[in-house]
């Protein structure tokens, strides 16, 4: 173990939106500031990469946000989609947080461009990133380094030294050695333990193996895991995640938004005994795509099959993979590896219970199945124009919600009191704001704004 | 299940030819439709959201649009060492170089100075000695005809003699090649909104802002810069100064009998001495840019091509104003000989060298209002 002899007031482990945040806000203060970031270079951020905007309140219209977005219809929304499992004092500290934030991240590098083509209905709520969410990391990257903040990659914090109500001193493995840092301050903002399938699988059970991971491959929680096991006090549900149904093709780590599939609503969705299991109508998909991960999970092999037909294949964003194509149902159901016979039966059950009415993609049509189960109850259109196409789907988890419990100042809480020296920010503390559920970008929202209050309350912490 | 192979991830395995770029750009766009992050860096994006698919029409031309300013590249999450291996600034390089070479006339002489500065400097060296010999040849049996100043070296006659036809039948060649890209991308009845549109983005060299008006992302990595905006409009602006200096002065001596040499506030001189300053600093400027610039960004195979054009245009303007200032010296024949061999070169050259972008990247911009 080689002691640093260098040393920092303040060390920021993960190297995202949020220990970003934190390290910058931490140096304007006054701090000398090192991120130990996980990852090489190219991978650095972790999820933040991925992310495309953040949600953001406003009393009028602001730069590329249009109309009004107030706290309470924002907190209303979090409500909404948490079904009331959140800290409601913590989630408008986020909240009133995002506004003056806007600023402040464009002050910092970050470029912001009008809502994309195909997500019309986030221009009011979500400010867009210019060029996604690694133009924003790489922008705080620069910010920093001008400020004077040191950055250690592929630097894997193995342990955080506790000594009854500090954290003594950070150990962490660099180039095959091992380090130990005694800072005054520490921030952990390292995100969930997603990409640790053994950890998922604890929580999940065996099916856990079969999911897909979205984002960094990096996120395995191993300071979570650590700072829990010295009793830090944790919130979240470990078998809650933001999961979301993804193109079963896509990589097993790090296929990002390209990989998800907007065209269940069109479609009949089967499992692997080309038996259908629930509504694809319900909603539309903006609301409903978060609950197709679990839904999906729950299926044998974890695997779902989505069925199109050509009047379809126009109606939704194009995804990454082209789909499998065939002229019949049955040669379709050959090239997924499902039971021919069993998809024709669901398929053509599922047509004869289709009714004649108007169809409209975009909004709820009521056109429903009549006399099936489970029935389908908008965009219901009999599958029965060649070609068909199919899409194998599969649960992808973006990030895990077990964390670490703040106080409003994003201090770490043990069972003894807060831990005087030790401040959390982003996903690895978003468990206690989004208790299930998911808000098109909140995670970067809490990123932010408990990053900069974490940076500032730590850096104060170092001075004195 | 069918598997999905990931073409090209190897930045090193070019997989240059025609049919190969097209494949490849293919997959990345594909990949691009399904993101979208890029939308506002630049007219490419929006040009690939509207598409479903992509045909060779529509990559030739989204090729073409593409100002190489490398946004979306330092903004991708998908670049290597990710599997999909997404570089989209080196890929639709490749295509649009493949799209001029493709339809210069004649083809066989695209590939060679394209790609070989040292074949410029040879075409250089050529040039040098042809008007060496004719000043060093000409004086005897002209005499009657030389005039004064640079007249006193090769007379206005002979000038004329050599670089009309190496002018205009080289700016043929390219109307001939933009032409057959035009229609291979399908290009119909331009309207004068498109035309005002069109030149206001080259004005404003709009697809180097980054969309923020910062600049691009091209020598030094994810830094945005407008360094690279600025010294393309100084060569953009000195290169049309020198050549309205050119046109001036030819109108003057036909319409007005007013021959050179011309006093510093003529209008010849003037838009001449000031092209000439702005594209020395221009050229010098992107040249030094270029070095510092990733090359796995762009098309390999014409590095060494595009730095000997920029060092050609260079040596153009540089030798014009030497001309200006050491006009009594005694080396002017060879200096002399050395600017007008340049510029003879730079011309002959034109439909095969780094200067067709301009062309085609103008036609690019029309297509594209027509499309919007």
């Amino acid at each position: 173990m080689i002691q640093q002899a260098k040393t920092y007031d303040l060390v920021v482990i993960g190297g995202g939106n949020a220990a970003l945040c934190a390290a910058i806000t931490a140096a304007e203060h006054g701090s000398t500031v090192l991120i130990l970031e996980g990852a090489p270079k190219p991978y650095r951020g972790g999820n933040s990469r991925h992310t495309r905007n953040f949600r953001c309140m406003h009393q009028e219209p602001l730069a590329v946000l249009t109309d009004r977005y107030t706290e309470e219809e924002y907190f209303e929304d979090l409500l909404k989609v948490t079904k009331g499992k959140t800290d409601e004092k913590l989630a408008r500290v986020a909240i009133r947080g995002t506004e003056e934030s806007y600023a402040w991240m464009e002050a910092h590098g970050v470029r912001f461009q009008p809502s994309l083509s195909g997500t019309l209905s986030l221009s009011r709520t979500n400010a867009f990133f210019m060029g996604g969410g690694k133009a924003l990391v790489n922008a705080y990257y620069r910010t920093a380094f001008k400020l004077g903040v040191e950055v250690m990659y592929e630097a894997q914090v193995t342990h955080l030294e506790r000594c009854g109500n500090r954290i003594e001193a950070v150990e962490f493995t660099h180039q095959e050695r091992s380090h130990r840092l005694t800072p005054k301050a520490i921030i952990v903002a390292s995100g969930g333990f997603q990409a640790d399938l053994d950890w998922l699988a604890s929580a999940w059970g065996p099916a856990a193996k079969n999911f897909l991971i979205r984002g960094t491959p990096y996120n395995k929680g191993a300071v979570l895991r650590d700072l829990l096991d010295q009793g830090a006090e944790s919130v979240g549900d470990p078998t809650q995640c933001h999961a979301v149904a993804i193109d079963g093709r896509a990589p097993k780590f790090d296929g990002g938004i390209v990989t998800r599939l907007d065209c269940v609503p069109f479609s009949v969705v089967v499992n692997n005994a080309a038996q259908r299991f629930y509504d694809e109508g319900e909603d539309v998909w903006p609301k409903r795509y978060a609950i197709w991960g679990r839904l999906v999970a729950a299926q044998p092999e974890q695997v779902g099959y989505v069925i199109i037909d050509a009047k379809s294949l126009e109606l939704f964003m194009p995804s990454v993979f082209p789909p499998i194509k065939a002229d019949s149902i049955e040669e379709l159901a050959e090239k997924l590896t499902l039971p021919p016979e069993a998809l024709q039966n669901t398929i053509e059950e599922f047509n004869a219970a289709c009714r004649p009415g108007q169809f409209h993609p975009t909004e709820l049509d009521g056109l429903a199945t009549d006399g099936i189960s489970p029935a389908k109850t908008n965009w219901a259109r009999p599958i029965d124009t060649p070609p068909y196409y199919g899409y194998s789907l599969r649960t992808g988890v973006t990030f895990t919600y077990l964390g670490l419990k703040v106080d409003e100042t994003a201090q770490v809480q043990s069972a003894e009191g807060p831990i005087e020296n030790l401040w959390a920010a982003g996903e690895t503390m978003a468990g206690s704001i989004l208790g299930q559920g998911y808000l098109a970008g909140f995670g970067m929202t809490i990123g932010t704004v408990f990053g900069r209050i974490a940076g500032k309350e730590a850096a104060n912490y170092a001075k004195h | 299940m069918q598997s999905i192979n990931v073409v090209n991830i190897d930045p090193n395995e070019a997989l240059q030819t025609t049919d190969g770029s097209m494949t490849e750009a293919r997959r990345q766009l594909e990949v691009c439709n399904a993101c979208r992050y890029c939308e506002s860096f630049c007219s490419v994006f929006p040009a690939v959201n509207r598409e479903r698919t992509f045909s060779e029409a529509t990559i030739t031309q989204l090729a073409n649009l593409c100002h190489n300013c490398r946004g979306c590249y330092y903004a991708c999450q998908y670049t290597a060492p990710h599997e999909f291996g997404i570089n989209i600034p080196k890929v639709l390089a490749e295509v649009r170089q493949n799209s001029w070479q493709d339809n210069a006339m004649p083809a066989f002489m695209a590939g060679a100075f394209h790609r070989s500065g040292a074949a410029l400097a040879v075409a250089v060296v050529i040039g040098f000695a042809l008007l060496l010999w004719l000043i060093n040849q000409l004086p005897q049996s002209m005499n009657a005809n030389l005039g004064e100043g640079f007249y006193s070296q090769l007379s206005h006659n002979a000038m004329i003699a050599i670089f009309i036809p190496a002018f205009l039948l080289p700016v043929l060649a390219i109307a001939i090649s933009v032409r057959r890209y035009w229609r291979s991308v399908g290009g119909t009845q331009l309207q004068l909104s498109h035309i005002k549109a069109a030149l206001a983005s080259v004005a404003k060299m709009r697809n180097l802002a980054g969309g923020s008006g910062e600049g691009c992302n091209f020598e030094d990595e994810d830094r945005f810069s407008n360094a690279r905006r600025w010294y393309h409009q100084a060569t953009m602006i000195g290169f049309l100064l020198c050549f309205a200096a050119t046109s001036a002065g030819t109108l003057m001596h036909y319409l007005f009998d007013m021959q050179a040499p011309y006093p510093l506030f003529s209008l010849p001189k003037m838009l001449g001495v000031s092209g000439g300053v702005l594209l020395s600093i221009g050229t010098l400027g992107l040249g030094v840019l270029k070095l510092q610039a990733d090359r796995d960004l762009a098309d390999r195979r014409v590095w060494g091509g595009e730095m000997g054009f920029i060092i050609l245009l260079f040596l153009v303007s540089t030798s014009g104003l030497a001309l200006y200032v050491l006009a009594a010296s005694p080396w002017l024949p060879e200096l002399l000989a050395f600017h007008l061999g340049s510029v003879l070169a730079f011309f002959v050259l034109m439909p095969f060298s780094k200067m067709v972008h301009g062309f085609y990247r103008l036609a690019a911009l029309l297509r594209e209002q027509q499309l919007q």
